[in-house]
């Protein structure tokens, strides 16, 4: 408790300077003034869209599991704050000179929600788990790269990789399953899908099919019991729904939409009872061409499009202000981030010199430009229900009309998109977005290796020296290193503009006022929300 | 009679193949398949993982074996499992939806109907009057209205600004420490809305066939001899009217039977009920087969029994149908 309470000073100091640095904050926070013992108690109640489907980390794939699944179970390795890795079921851990050995030593106190004890047999259960050809998941990618694995003892887990593996230390921070209970039984239909036993903050207590999931405090956590007793995810589809019973105190969290921070929640009822963050979310939003098709073969026509876009018109019109311009594929407060690549502010005359540069005129007179007889028109398409895009692409397809470019917007329900455009590279331009994390690794994305159909570098990017980077960035280790390849690889980017990189928008939540130990980071406010707490005598539900 | 009654029930057989198969072929011709959320846009999915799931759900199977498969559980009753993550049977996954389904139906019937059919009696007994013209008006606007709307401004009036509805869900948060009371209340409190507001839509049309059908019985002889006879107005229209003007608002009632089970997916995800509408409509966006399927042929059997019950009752009243 000592313990706890001395981390809290530490962590509200660097609340304070946290708040006198940070320009995206809030100036309604909760006051650090106050003095505050973190006390145990009281529920926290959100809303999810859409249940979830399964308690299995391995097999669940959709946000709302993934949310829980957060809570109930832990993995070797989690981000802090910070966005750097740090132990969780690991103690510490140590990577090999060669780079292709990570040794993890587990903690000795750690116990399953059911009181068995957790030993390192766990760790290699769910890696053997995870690269089983019979179960269906979606991350054995990050685990197939593993050689070998060693348990020489209960608490030292041993990964070894043929070639050193950047983003191995990440895929460790995945759940860790229950060895004992799922060891030789039919995975894919175990019980621990409707009733998990984990290692986490949380344990498990109901499951309401399409209405709601309750937790509770893990009172043996091995970090301490989390102070909020209780955690209720309510299933309320509908996001206006979930603004009014935000409204009426039923939810204490939700993450708003701009126009909902900005318009909709400036009431003084609002302002006394919730308290509202910003930050910028993780993802970006861009315009990719199509580089198979000729008349974007040439960067000269790429680099003209970007100039002909104003970014933070997009950002104003579209995202109300919250978000800020992207220059590539990493978000700007983040260590990979490189702020010095070519930028493309917004330029019309820029743009139609480029163009005719590139052999782009109007010579028939008609308001578009022509190049051996072949108009500069083509279709931007994006995907039905995300109407950030769909306005982004009318914004868009104004600014391409004025330097003479025409361009038709072509909205499509998203397997159809997949299927039919997407897949088999069958489109000249769409408007999509990529969320990340902090794991710089891009190969999947930008490698030239990945441009088969149904592979992520759809828009056909090939480029020598960026697959050269790409393939050196996932071999070392060192920050220093990779931030030389990586700022290397955005410069290239920036120039030859496979993207336009549109923008990053930010998470708005607002969070009801009683909650404190809310400490905005670089990695939001969820990261520490087992020291959240509320005092005894603002508590609303006593059971 | 008999013979009759086994002919319909036996053509029933063919008809259900039919539908079954139909269904079967067109929800596998929409584009995507249900490892999409999986593999798609998904950096860290591979090529063989997305072969693997197929065959993990038997989707690398032609389409008529998989229809085999699927016919060959369902003729054991078994509709399969669910796609989804938690791969739990759809029969659960649908039995766990129904009850509140038909609770929300049934109120809502029930309220249409309590409402429906005093407004279209007196419609048509004060036929053009103020109250006439003024209930069309208030009918139609509700019939016209977009629901997700109507029930958002309640929700706020209600459940923000009066404090007095909840605003959704079934039950509030400690509903198992009220008392057996409090939980009826509480129940009844987060049905009000929902009921309200699904039954808006259908009261058009009932007062409508119910005002259509009265005046069409108070023009007919019979009523003219009632009256002749000297009968008070109360007795002709109540007594004689009405019963021959709710014959054909019975027939109405015995067609939406299949209707019981379906739920509307606009108001369901607005008051966050979890309802067979939500679930079909999730089953379809995530190509959940089994469950799609699973619903559709709960809704067809439904739709087969209560076509059979109509025209048995039919031939119960009716030599002539008996005899063809």
């Amino acid at each position: 408790m000592l313990r706890l309470l001395f981390r809290l000073s530490l962590v509200s100091l660097a609340f304070l300077i946290l708040v006198a640095c940070d320009r995206h904050q809030e100036e309604s926070l909760p006051g650090v003034t106050e003095v505050l013992v973190p006390e145990f108690g009281d529920t926290f109640i959100e809303a999810s869209i859409g249940d979830a489907s399964t308690l299995l980390p391995v097999l669940a794939a959709d946000s709302a599991s993934s949310a829980i699944n957060g809570l109930v179970y832990s993995g070797l390795l989690r981000y802090n704050g910070q966005l750097e890795l740090e132990g969780e079921l690991a103690e510490s851990w140590e990577v090999s000179d060669d780079n292709r050995t990570l040794t993890f030593h587990l903690r000795r106190d750690v116990r399953w929600h059911d009181g068995t004890a957790f030993t390192s047999s766990d760790v290699k259960f769910t890696y053997e788990l995870y690269i089983d050809p019979e179960i269906p998941t979606a991350y054995a990618e990050a685990f197939s790269q593993v050689n070998r694995i060693e348990t020489p003892d209960p608490y030292t887990f041993i990964a070894h990789y043929d070639v050193p593996y950047a983003p191995a230390l990440l895929s460790w921070a995945t759940a860790v399953h229950p060895r004992h209970l799922l060891e030789g039984t039919d995975i894919i239909r175990s019980p621990l899908a409707r009733h998990p036993i984990g290692t986490g903050p949380y344990r498990f207590v109901e499951w309401v099919s399409g209405e709601k999931i309750v937790l509770e405090a893990n009172q043996d956590y091995f970090e301490g019991p989390p102070y909020i007793k209780r955690v209720v995810y309510r299933i309320i589809p509908d996001v206006s729904t979930q603004f009014l019973e935000l409204q009426t105190g039923s939810l204490d969290f939700m993450g708003l939409t701009p126009l909902q921070y900005d318009r909709q929640t400036d009431t003084l009822a609002f302002r006394r009872n919730f308290n509202k963050y910003r930050y910028l979310s993780f993802g970006y939003t861009y315009l990719g061409y199509n580089l198979r098709r000729p008349m974007f073969a040439d960067k000269l026509v790429r680099q003209a499009l970007s100039y002909a876009i104003d970014e933070q018109e997009l950002i104003d019109g579209v995202l109300l202000g919250y978000g800020e311009v992207a220059t590539g594929p990493y978000k700007p407060d983040t260590w990979v981030y490189n702020p010095d690549v070519r930028r493309y502010h917004y330029n019309p005359e820029k743009a139609r010199q480029l163009l005719a540069e590139a052999g782009w005129q109007d010579t028939t007179g008609d308001g578009i430009l022509n190049k051996d007889g072949q108009r500069l028109a083509f279709t931007i398409i994006t995907n039905q229900g995300n109407d950030l895009r769909i306005k982004t692409g009318e914004i868009i397809q104004r600014r391409f009309r004025e330097i003479g470019v025409d361009v038709r917007l072509r909205v499509v329900e998203w397997a159809t998109f997949l299927k039919e455009f997407i897949n088999p590279g069958n489109f000249d331009a769409t408007i999509l977005g990529w969320s990340g994390g902090p794991e710089p690794d891009q190969y999947n994305i930008w490698h030239s290796s990945k441009t088969a159909p149904g592979q992520l570098n759809f828009i056909g990017f090939e480029h020598p020296e960026v697959d050269e980077l790409l393939e050196r960035g996932r071999r070392v280790f060192d920050q220093q290193q990779r931030k030389e390849y990586y700022d290397r690889f955005q410069e290239i980017l920036a120039e030859e503009q496979p993207y336009t990189f549109l923008y990053v928008s930010e998470a708005l939540p607002a969070v009801s006022r009683r909650f404190r130990g809310i400490e905005p980071a670089p990695a939001g406010i969820r990261y520490n929300f087992q020291h959240w707490f509320v005092p005894m005598a603002e508590q609303k539900y006593a059971r | 009679m008999l013979a009759y009654l086994v002919r319909r029930i036996l053509l029933l057989f063919p008809l259900l193949l039919g539908i079954t198969l139909i269904s079967f072929v067109v929800i596998h011709l929409a584009p995507g398949e249900p490892t999409d959320l999986q593999t798609q846009m998904n950096p860290q999915a591979s090529a063989e993982l997305q072969e693997r799931l197929r065959r993990h759900y038997g989707l690398d199977q032609p389409l008529h074996v998989q229809y085999g498969r699927w016919l060959a559980r369902l003729a054991v009753l078994d509709f399969g499992e669910s796609f989804a993550g938690d791969r739990r049977p759809v029969l659960d996954k649908i039995l766990e939806r129904l009850p509140i389904t038909i609770l929300i139906n049934m109120l809502s019937i029930a309220l249409i109907l309590a409402v429906a059919v005093p407004l279209g009696i007196i419609s048509a007994v004060r036929r053009n009057s103020l109250f006439d013209r003024g209930t069309t008006i208030l009918v139609f606007t509700g019939f016209a209205m977009p629901s997700f709307w109507l029930a958002l401004l309640l929700m706020d009036w209600f459940g923000v600004r009066l404090g007095l509805l909840p605003i959704s869900g079934l039950k509030s948060l400690g509903y198992e420490y009220l008392s057996f009371s409090g939980q009826i209340l509480d129940r009844i409190s987060h049905l009000i809305l929902p009921v309200f507001v699904s039954a808006i839509g259908g009261l058009a049309g009932f007062s409508r066939y119910m005002r259509s059908n009265m005046l069409e019985v108070v023009r007919q002889d019979y009523i003219l001899t009632a009256r002749a006879k000297g009968l008070s107005e109360h007795t002709v229209i109540y007594k004689h009217a009405l019963r021959n003007a709710l014959l054909p608002v019975i027939t109405i009632l015995g067609l939406s039977v299949p209707g019981l089970i379906g739920g509307s997916v606009i108001f369901e995800t607005i008051f966050a009920i979890p309802g067979m509408g939500k679930l079909f409509f999730d089953g379809v966006m995530m190509r959940d087969y089994p469950l799609i399927m699973g619903v559709l042929v709960m809704g067809a059997v439904l739709t087969l029994l209560g076509n059979l019950l109509a025209d048995i009752c039919y031939a119960l009243a009716d030599p002539r149908i008996r005899q063809s």
